[in-house]
């Protein structure tokens, strides 16, 4: 276990020390001490490492992580785990806007509420949000899955494409093109798969589905309003 | 108040309402959508070709043509990079898509650049591996949709370009219709196949530049500092937008006035959104020196530039190097004579063809057809590219030596004069024979 | 662009140490504000009748005693004042609008930076650190503060650019965003007789709330009319005699993070600036709502 404590060390140091094990891991679990909301805590990561930070994050923690297992023992600034490409990213606080904003893959769980364009253009990464999100949540969402235990803010998947959007409590308004749909076998599934990862209890059928309604997917000027 | 003398002597078109704009509401008025198209602003505008330059003569010495240098290379990046780029000539090649363009195009591009030592740059769509392969130097685009967005590539890149945006749709996002959606294209971009795909015009996570300093920093972060960091802007309110990239942490700023291309965008917004490339150099200049920041922080310009005159001219003006986008598809092949006939089939002609959102271009360079991209052979075109990028050179350094200097960049705008009380007024020189620059005040 | 730091406290134990514990949040603003500071802060209150007034001259050996003297020979008025950098505040015992007209008749060169019973406006170019060290900020003492680091988008870099901006008595305002639509408001703002220093568009959020204000609006219904009628993006804090606002428009991409406890509330363009408050780990911590108007006075309910 490597401790790295931001009052004596800066956020460059410890991100150098996070990259190096890239090339080989020397050690696969790490520790952050006092990082107090400084931006850009732990991102780039390209390694099967832990990494706990004991405190409160700033932006773009963990941004662009791969393979890597971050757990946030606070809240986050903007930009949790944006363009995520895989591995765990884990906030046991609260999450501010833009979280796992254009995520590929891996997964965000974050155990508070999520602010203003949780998921925005996500592209595949999955996100699992315990408490409320915000509102233009999963704006232009293109793929992967957003769970929401608690409440969704307006404008729900505003020109949404593929992204499946699963919510439990109140949707305030959905945006265009955002209908609500069926919850099939298939998607009870995938759901129930999605919680038990994020180890959280909860029963899917208590959800609802939010799709695209793929109107907008091609320039119609029936549309003309949308745009 | 043109007479049509091809129609009927005596008959009189308007100019508020000539034949084209009658075309276009016609369009308008059949469709009931707004009309897309590739290209550039069309419409005649103030450029570099209303300057020139003065000469060595009596008082100012030339150069020789070949045995006395004149120096072309340029570094990009020193502000805070541990790795600024090196460019032989001062001429890179501008950031178009794979999707807008075909495989082909991206990999003669690269040839072409590579030939002569410069870098391309990628687009609205993601790094091909083929770029990566066929360019020596490669900027990487960071765009509002992030489409094909990961840290492997950001980690490949020579430099990294954050856009907010480009002189053809200053505050747009980018734009690519279905037909252009292939299998390949739609994978790179997580976008089902066919679908006109509409882009953010904002940044997702971050908006303003308070908030853009603390991106960079993620970025430079993410690649251990090693790569410089450009931002690149539509010209709009370029003085205040030149000042606060700097203050954001830019390692060099893009400026793309509005003749700069896009692939396709809606017309109204090409002709209609942001300032011409000659107006927006001095404002970018201005707001680096008062920063102390001119050559410390490298400003590349575009729009427009055609030939070494131009070159000469932006660099003039202050600028460190230019990037040219339209001209070098042309130096491919682009709206070639020799398929004027196939033009004509889809409603255009050669010389004229802007269409390229529609994916039919016979020239093989703005498709994803495969029978049609076929057409432009990647080697042959790239060394057309590294002719043409060597005649621009060439061409400014007959200018600069012309004008007695040893060094491109150490041409001053009090080598210029203007033809026109516009471009007097937009480039900051004197009308030609009188020392008098309109609207002195900024 | 900019960072906005504010703190009310809701315990007046912690009044003798309110500069101690902002300047910090402040300084952690200056990244996201390198070009200029300035902060409002409230209290030591004067009487009723009474105007307290901060006073800016250029020069720092202005002759104040000078000005001072001519208010008492010439209006016989009672008049306390001391000075702090290249500023002085001056607390008189008359109306506001007679104090200012005479000062604009006497001392034209002479700059009004606010006018109220307990706000003083102090700021100026330069580094937070810089303004943390010439007005003497961690020995001061009130009841609430707000301040502000500027990054200047469309207008120059002056101490008249700076934020705060004084929007009436005891009234202040700090804006990180930028609006769209101020230029023409401006115009319709100074045809009803709002006066502008700047072509500032914080300025004319500024202007804007005054002229509600003056117009009968209370606090809530002028911010209210501000959401409808300003257009871009905006973050205010808004300093009031008795508290603090903040509000953000509908599109809410301008960062705000607030926090409270038993002893304060506090808002911050980020997280880091309220690191170095008390009891922050136990802190409730959240992000005001889109289009929402939250405001926390002495004598009154918490929230929206």
């Amino acid at each position: 276990m490597k401790t790295i404590n931001l009052e004596t060390q800066t956020v460059r140091d410890l991100n150098q020390a996070l990259h190096l094990q890239a090339q080989s891991c020397t050690e696969a679990e790490w520790e952050v001490l006092e990082p107090k909301g400084q931006h850009n805590i732990a991102c780039g990561l390209d390694q099967k490492i832990k990494v706990e930070i004991k405190g409160h994050a700033g932006y773009y923690c963990a941004g662009m992580n791969k393979e890597a297992h971050v757990i946030v023992h606070g809240n986050v600034g903007q930009g949790v785990a944006e363009n995520m490409m895989s591995g765990i990213v884990h906030v046991k606080g609260d999450a501010s806007q833009a979280a796992g904003a254009t995520g590929h893959g891996g997964l965000l769980i974050i155990e508070g509420n999520a602010g203003a364009r949780c998921g925005i253009s996500m592209k595949g990464l999955d996100i699992v949000v315990k408490g409320n999100i915000g509102h233009m949540s999963c704006f232009m969402g293109q793929a992967g899955s957003l769970v929401v235990c608690g409440d969704a803010g307006e404008a729900l998947g505003d020109s949404l494409y593929e992204t499946h959007i699963y919510v439990k409590g109140e949707v305030k308004s959905l945006g265009a093109d955002c209908i609500k749909k069926d919850m099939r076998d298939e998607h009870i599934e995938e759901l129930a798969e999605l919680l038990n990862r994020a180890g959280i209890n909860e029963d899917p059928k208590a959800f609802k589905r939010y799709g695209s309604a793929r109107q907008l997917y091609n320039f119609k000027v029936d549309n003309a309003s949308a745009y | 108040m043109s007479e049509c003398n091809d129609v009927k002597p005596g008959l009189r078109e308007s100019a508020t309402f000539d034949r084209n704009t009658m075309t276009e509401i016609r369009r308008a008025a059949d469709t009931g959508i707004y009309d897309i198209r590739g290209f550039g602003a069309k419409r005649k505008l103030p450029h570099f070709d209303d300057l020139l330059f003065l000469g060595a003569s009596m008082s100012r010495y030339p150069l020789e043509g070949y045995r006395e240098k004149c120096n072309t290379s340029v570094m990009l990046g020193t502000r805070f990079a541990k790795k600024p780029i090196k460019l032989d000539i001062p001429v890179t090649i501008a950031g178009m898509s794979f999707g807008a363009l075909s495989a082909n195009a991206k990999e003669a591009l690269g040839r072409g650049a590579s030939i002569m030592g410069t870098s391309t740059t990628t687009g609205d769509g993601g790094m091909t591996p083929e770029e990566r392969g066929q360019s020596s130097k490669l900027v990487y685009q960071y765009l509002p949709s992030r489409y094909g967005m990961n840290p492997d590539d950001l980690r490949k890149a020579d430099a990294i370009e954050i856009v907010l945006g480009q002189g053809a749709k200053p505050g747009g996002g980018g734009m690519l219709l279905g037909q252009k959606i292939t299998e390949r294209v739609a994978g790179m971009r997580t976008l089902p196949m066919g679908v006109d795909q509409r882009s953010a015009c904002r940044h997702p996570d971050w908006t303003g530049p308070d908030d853009l300093a603390i991106k960079i920093l993620e970025l430079r972060e993410i690649t251990d500092w090693q790569v410089p960091i450009y931002i690149k802007i539509g010209a709009t309110r370029t003085y205040y937008d030149v000042k606060l990239a700097v203050k954001a942490g830019a390692d060099v700023i893009v400026v793309d006035g509005m003749q700069g291309g896009t692939a396709a965008t809606q017309d109204v917004f090409i002709e209609h959104v942001g300032i011409p490339t000659l107006a927006a150099v001095p404002q970018a200049v201005q707001a680096l020196q008062e920063m102390g920041m001119h050559r410390k922080v490298q400003l590349i310009v575009s729009g427009g530039i055609r030939n070494g005159a131009d070159v000469a001219k932006c660099m003039a003006l202050g600028a460190d190097a230019v990037a040219i986008g339209t001209a070098a598809l042309v130096a491919l092949g682009c709206n070639h004579p020799k398929y004027d006939e196939e033009f004509k089939n889809i409603g255009s002609a050669a010389g004229f063809y802007d269409d390229y959102h529609e994916g039919k271009d016979p020239a093989g360079i703005s498709t994803q057809d495969p029978e049609l991209a076929k057409r432009l052979d990647p080697v042959d075109a790239g060394r057309r590219l590294a002719n043409y990028l060597n005649v621009l050179v060439l061409e400014a350094q007959t200018l600069a030596r012309a004008c007695g200097k040893n060094d491109l960049r150490n041409l001053e705008p009090e080598d210029l004069v203007a033809l026109t009380v516009e471009s007097a007024a937009m480039a900051r020189v004197p009308l030609a024979g009188t020392s008098w620059v309109p609207g002195q005040s900024f | 662009m900019c960072g906005i730091v504010g703190l009310y406290l809701k315990n007046p134990a912690l009044e003798s140490r309110i500069g101690e514990l902002f300047a910090p949040m402040l300084i952690a603003m200056t990244d996201r504000g390198p070009d200029s500071a300035g902060f409002a802060i409230y209290g030591d209150e004067v009487g009723e009748g009474w105007v307290k007034l901060t006073l800016r001259h250029p020069e720092k050996n202005y002759d104040w005693e000078g000005l001072a003297k001519l208010f008492k020979d010439q209006l016989a008025v009672e008049l306390e004042w001391f000075q702090n950098s290249n500023v002085a505040i001056f607390k008189i015992h008359m109306a506001d609008e007679t104090a200012e007209a005479f000062i604009a008749a006497n001392a034209p060169e002479v700059l009004i930076l606010s006018a109220g019973q307990s706000i003083e406006i102090l700021k100026e170019v330069g580094l937070p650190e810089q303004i943390v060290e010439t007005f003497n900020l961690k020995k001061m003492k009130g009841s609430h503060i707000i301040g502000h680091t500027r990054m200047a988008t469309e207008s120059a870099v002056t101490m008249e650019g700076s934020h705060p901006f004084s929007t009436g008595m005891d009234l202040c305002l700090v804006h990180n965003g930028s609006l769209s639509n101020h230029n023409r408001l401006r115009k319709e703002l100074q045809r009803e007789g709002v006066k502008f220093e700047t072509d500032n568009d914080s300025e004319v959020a500024a202007g804007y709330l005054t002229y509600r204000l003056q117009q009968g609006d209370s606090l809530n219904e002028a911010l209210e009319n501000a959401l409808k009628d300003l257009d871009g993006f905006f973050t205010f804090t808004i300093g009031t005699r008795d508290g603090f606002a903040v509000v953000r428009d509908p599109i809410a991409c301008k960062p705000a993070v607030m926090a409270e406890t038993e002893d304060y509330v506090a808002i911050a363009s980020e997280y880091q600036a309220l690191t170095t408050l008390p009891g922050i780990e136990n802190a409730r911590v959240w992000e005001p709502e889109p289009a929402t108007i939250y405001v926390w006075e002495r004598n009154s309910e918490e929230g929206k």
